[in-house]
């Protein structure tokens, strides 16, 4: 496998205060990479920097090419694509056309295979389908994190950044979003998961880094980062001196 | 040195009428005069944030008025007059304030160019002030007897106020008003955290612009002779503006600096660019246009901080030693201190916060965790005012906490931090920490700006300094809060919470982001406020954190309490591990 | 005030409001995708009845000059851009877009001017060459400053139009110009005189607005610049530039200032400095619609034509005051129920 994504001693300023320090990390062409830690650890900004809302200095290496200098857009247009904890859907507009615009720069481009990804998408996500008419403001938690994740597909990315899906949502959609992502995988993106979730991005994840104030505290396989012992007293809720039932 | 430029300044200054042409005590005394309203706009817009496109309206209202009295009643000293156009400019911006100084974002500004249009068109229309021709013939100024006949006799008076203006807006900005002044741009909400009536401050911020521009008029009129509505207009009202912002509108500098900027260079593009160009035209507004577009695309702080930077920086003034702030009376005991019953808080259809309902004893510290969306932030808000209740109550020792502004719930004695820290980002710790103890004193605007609050200062700064020592902040006193790193940046809050002198004190996930030494100490900091009969209430996320530091803990879950208990007993409630762990 | 004056002051209020409506529907369109406050649209308005003015007389207007200007310094800009992103393989079709079209409808206008072609290729003409000037103005003034302050913003509107009133007078001189009806015909109805000049007005905003709701509603682009009004993060994560959505905007914007210039040119004597106090009744019928809805704002353009219209019958030295201080409760009552969304979400 080859590094689709490889970032090197990366800083990002947010506003004057310099909120990740240094941080390196890469993901493979074709897998799900997560980066765990807590609020305020710099996750949000880490990856705000790698799909260029955020300046940055250090390196971010996609496909080959360094990007730090070329726009969001142009990220975008290269098929690396975000869906921010905020979700940032468009509210006043239908599920249909929040579609749409997903692949807006496929538009432009005259790509032809745009109705088949639309068709996989609904099919992925048929709750979308049923609300295809519906305002996406009026859509309830979980649909609006689905409508994120399927205006991120319509524009057939091949690396995908996903900042706390999880975030807000009932277990149980909790869940269903999971397990979508890790079919995405078998369609061939590679996904960079972002997570406060740690146990359940763990799971989906081959390999996965701790991001603590900034920096990389700790970085491997997912199964190693699931047994080392501070990770599962801070983020598994399983401290072995206190010895929880999980 | 400062003080050297600054004598250098005004020495420079007593001299100029000496040696100048008259040409250039022209100039010099427009400077002045538009000096004085553009610091005002320096405090209004600069400072507070409240940009007015209007102030030459508040200008014409000075000028007219004086203008009208001294024509129809010669006998009336222009003094007297003075006094009658600031009581009616102020009636005049009171009214406004009332009204705008509400509106949020943009529409404030367009309604500053509303008023400032309409004002402009009522001097033109009303034909005792003279429709569009105006009026002339107004009486020159006198001094104790001594007449200002000659412009380079008024250039003295102008500039005095102009020096008498930047000393009391220095003052006022160097004070109790003045911390909470420059807290109300972007800080809004952790202004009415502690007391500060911010819609209160706004106005009295928006009279003393307009005082300001009232006498800058005055002495307009007193220097033409001669008043028409053309210099009261929406244009130079942008002009204002404009030499605010060019000059730095966030240092009383930055307004004599654009003044002077902007009126030498309308002078000499108004002389230059007609001989260059070899025809006549107006296009000195051209090439001042495409400056400021250059400008403002260059550096948008203005021109002050940039000359700043050349001076050496100010030393700190010491803390001095001064007598405590009185203390609140504190109950007794572990008596229930906030009592939450039936809490609800409804967001259009969905519940955020349902039917909750908890104590918090005197001197405990209280955890209330759950996961992401469950409701704490919410039910925190609810605490402190930011949210209004949708149904039940909170009271704080019996008294009802809903229903309440935040800036009253301060008063009844809750100090609070912010998840997302609000520091006053350019102003030391030390000013940072003294807002804290905004309602532990007094002074207001007219004591401040007089340097009239010295001795209650003195006693805030003192409180603030201890307060800062008890936090383990002492060696970084006078740094600004920006400079410190996030971690210190909470404690900072914290100890801005404890110059308050709660009987609560409200920590909103005062954990996030600090490193496991940080919050180690922030621990140990909170267990020792603890020992000296603090009541704490914490929301936090982080749950190894409450674990050892929690009397008591409250889960909360889809808005609802999913348990409530000793931290050992909650980390063994198989339902909160359910919840809260984010089985899958 | 009998019948028939009432009826001849709301046919003139309704007249001035179409022309205000399509104002206000441009300041609403700025604002929401932009954040600017587009000050200088009184100048395009002037701008465009000028040029019609000028054409009128076989002169080529003296805004080609600006047009060059403002094309040469865009260009100039993008190349600058280019070396130092090195992002050269944009730049054909970025100096394609700021540099050859604007270039080529100067030419076009400097030569065909002399002509005098007929009324509708002239008014063709004039809407174009202002046109041109919307996406350069944006490239040249406000790109550069796309993250600042709505405050930023502002002052830098203000100063666009301090700099194009200021041309205005360079080019068009301080004589005012009035272009001729585009029809003298006129109905009977009844009592009431109605002008087809003023129908021809009424429809033609009319046709305008309904263009305007096509273009939103449908077309990608249309959705796009919705889109970036309604989230500019998210706007941007799907690829849409705020550059792009900037120029196509202050396109848009300027050829309705343009039309409302042609349109107002036959009603009014228009002067260089005409612009800024219409434009500003456009920003009470925008203020009225919260500077966000469309159908609301060209309402309260309508509102603000037959106000004026009527107060200039009674009152008419205070006309303008009695229009602007309408705002005041407008903008606090805009501003009471925009903080209580703020509050609920």
């Amino acid at each position: 496998m080859s590094a689709l994504l490889e970032i090197v001693d990366l800083h990002v300023a947010y506003g004057k205060v310099e909120a990740v320090h240094g941080v390196s990390l890469t993901v493979d062409e074709g897998s799900i990479v997560t980066v765990i830690g807590p609020n305020g650890a710099g996750k949000t900004t880490l990856l705000a920097a790698i799909i260029g809302l955020l300046p940055s200095r250090g390196d971010i290496v996609y496909a080959g090419a360094r990007v730090n200098r070329i726009s969001v857009e142009e990220r975008v247009a290269q098929r690396l694509c975000l869906v921010p904890e905020r979700r940032e859907l468009f509210a006043a507009m239908t599920v249909a056309d929040n579609l749409e615009l997903g692949a807006f720069h496929r538009h432009r481009a005259r790509d032809r295979t745009l109705g088949k990804t639309r068709d996989e998408v609904y099919q992925r996500f048929p709750r979308l389908a049923e609300r295809r008419a519906q305002l996406a403001g009026t859509l309830s938690g979980g649909e609006r994190q689905m409508l994120a994740l399927g205006r991120a597909l319509m524009a057939a990315p091949r690396l995908l950044l996903l900042d706390e899906p999880s975030l807000g949502l009932a277990p149980l959609i909790v869940k269903e979003i999971f397990s979508i992502i890790a079919t995405l995988r078998a369609t061939g993106v590679s996904i960079l998961l972002v997570e406060q979730n740690a146990r359940a991005a763990l799971q989906i994840a081959s390999h996965g880094y701790v991001l603590e104030t900034g920096t990389v505290a700790l970085a491997g396989p997912s199964e190693e980062i699931s047994r080392d012992v501070r990770v599962a007293a801070t983020y598994l809720g399983r401290a072995p001196e206190r010895s929880l039932p999980s | 040195m400062r003080r050297a430029v600054l004598l250098v300044f005004i020495a420079a200054l007593l001299a100029a009428p000496a040696a100048a042409p008259a040409f250039w005590i022209t100039l010099l005394n427009y400077v002045g005069l538009y000096s004085i309203v553009a610091l005002g706009l320096v405090l209004l817009t600069g400072v507070a944030g409240q940009t007015s496109f209007g102030q030459a309206a508040f200008v014409g209202l000075g000028a007219y008025t004086t203008a009208y009295l001294s024509l129809n009643y010669p006998a009336v000293s222009p003094w007297l007059n003075l006094v009658v156009g600031m009581a009616i400019t102020g009636f005049v911006a009171l009214a406004i304030g009332f009204i705008t100084l509400r509106m949020k974002g943009h529409y404030l500004p367009l309604a500053t160019i509303a008023w400032g249009i309409s004002i402009f068109y009522v001097f033109g229309n009303l034909d005792f002030l003279g429709g569009h021709t105006g009026m002339s013939g107004i009486a020159s100024l006198s001094v104790f007897g001594w007449e200002l006949r000659s412009e380079r006799h008024i250039y003295y008076l102008i500039w005095l106020i102009v020096m008498a203006s930047l000393w009391t807006t220095n003052n006022l900005l160097d004070s109790r008003p003045g911390r909470a002044v420059r807290a109300l741009k972007g800080g809004l909400e952790m202004a009415e955290a502690f007391g500060v009536d911010a819609g209160r401050l706004k106005i009295v911020v928006f009279i003393y612009a307009a005082l300001l521009a009232c006498i800058s008029g005055w002495l307009y009129a007193h220097l033409q002779r001669f008043v028409n509505p053309t210099p009261f207009g929406i244009n130079q009202g942008i002009e204002y503006l404009f030499m605010a912002v060019v000059g730095g509108a966030g240092s009383v500098w930055g307004a004599v600096v654009g003044a002077t900027l902007i009126t030498l260079l309308k002078q000499l593009l108004q002389s230059w660019l007609p001989h260059l160009l070899g025809r006549e035209g107006n296009f000195e507004v051209v090439v001042f246009g495409i400056l400021m577009i250059l400008l403002l695309q260059r550096t948008r702080d203005g021109v002050w901080p940039w000359l700043s930077r050349l001076l050496p920086g100010a030393a700190p003034r010491a803390v001095s030693a001064a007598a405590a702030l009185p203390g609140r009376a504190r109950p007794h005991g572990m008596a229930p201190l906030l009592v939450v019953e039936r809490a609800r808080k409804e967001f259009g259809g969905l519940v955020a916060v349902d039917e909750l309902s908890f104590e918090i004893r005197g001197g405990e510290i209280l955890g209330l965790i759950g996961p992401n969306g469950a409701g704490k932030t919410t039910m925190f808000n609810l605490i402190s005012g930011a949210l209004p209740l949708s149904g039940g109550s909170i009271t704080l020792s019996g008294r009802q906490i809903g229903g309440r502004e935040p800036f009253q719930i301060a008063e009844l004695g809750i100090g609070r931090t912010f998840q997302h820290v609000k520091l006053v980002a350019g102003m030391s710790v030390l000013d940072n920490v003294a807002l804290g103890a905004y309602l532990r004193g007094h002074a207001g605007v007219t004591r401040a700006a007089l340097r009239l609050d010295r001795r209650e200062e003195a006693r805030v700064r003192a409180e603030a300094a201890a307060q800062i020592a008890r936090v383990g902040l002492a060696d970084s006193l006078h740094a600004t809060a920006r400079s410190l790193p996030l971690g210190r940046q909470r404690i900072v809050e914290i100890a801005r919470a404890l110059a308050a002198d709660p009987l609560l004190l409200l920590l909103d996930e005062p954990a996030a982001g600090l490193r496991f030494l940080e919050k180690e100490q922030l621990a140990a900091l909170l267990r020792s406020l603890r020992e000296k009969g603090m009541t704490i209430l914490l929301v936090e996320h982080d749950m190894d954190f409450v674990m050892g530091l929690t009397d008591r803990l409250v889960v909360m879950d889809f808005g609802q309490k999913l348990a409530e208990g000793r931290p050992a007993d909650i980390q063994r409630n198989p339902v909160v591990l359910e919840a809260y762990l984010g089985a899958v | 005030m009998d019948f028939s004056i009432a009826v001849l002051l709301a046919q003139d209020g309704v007249t001035n409001g179409a022309i205000y409506a399509l104002l206000s529907l441009a300041l609403v369109l700025v604002f929401a995708v932009t954040r600017v406050i587009f000050v200088p649209a009184g100048e395009f308005v002037t701008y465009g009845t000028l040029t019609l003015a000028s054409l009128q007389l076989g002169k080529s207007p003296g805004t080609v000059g600006l047009l060059v200007g403002l094309a040469g310094l865009a260009g100039a800009m993008e190349v600058y851009a280019a070396a130092r992103e090195r992002t050269w393989h944009r730049l054909p079709r970025r100096l394609a877009i700021y540099l050859l079209v604007p270039l080529s409808i100067a030419a076009l206008v400097h030569l065909l001017a002399p002509l005098t072609l007929a009324l509708p290729l002239q008014i063709l003409l004039s809407v174009a060459m202002v046109t041109a000037l919307g996406p350069l103005l944006y490239r040249v003034a406000y790109q550069p400053l796309a993250e600042a302050s709505v405050l930023v913003l502002l002052i830098v509107s203000v100063a666009v139009h301090l700099a194009m009133l200021g041309l205005g007078l360079w080019y068009f001189g301080a004589e005012g110009s009035r272009t001729p009806a585009f029809t003298s015909a006129s109905y009977r109805v009844g009592d009431v005189q109605i002008s087809g000049q003023s129908l021809l007005v009424l429809l033609f905003s009319l046709l305008v607005i309904a263009a305007l709701y096509v273009f939103f509603g449908r077309t990608l682009y249309g959705k796009a610049l919705r889109a970036t009004a309604l989230n500019r993060v998210g706007a941007r994560l799907v690829g849409i530039s705020p550059g792009l959505a900037g120029s196509l905007t202050f396109t848009l914007a300027a050829s309705l200032c343009a039309f409302s210039g042609v349109l107002i040119g036959p009603i009014t004597t228009v002067y260089y400095d005409s612009g800024f106090l219409v434009s500003l009744k456009g920003f009470v019928g925008a203020i009225i619609g919260g500077m966000s809805s469309y159908p609301m704002a060209a309402a309260g353009a309508f509102l603000v034509g037959l106000l004026e219209s009527y107060s200039s019958f009674w009152a008419s030295a205070f006309k303008e005051v009695i229009v602007f201080t309408l705002i005041i409760p407008v903008l606090l009552w805009r501003s009471l129920t925009t903080h209580h969304h703020e509050e609920e979400e």
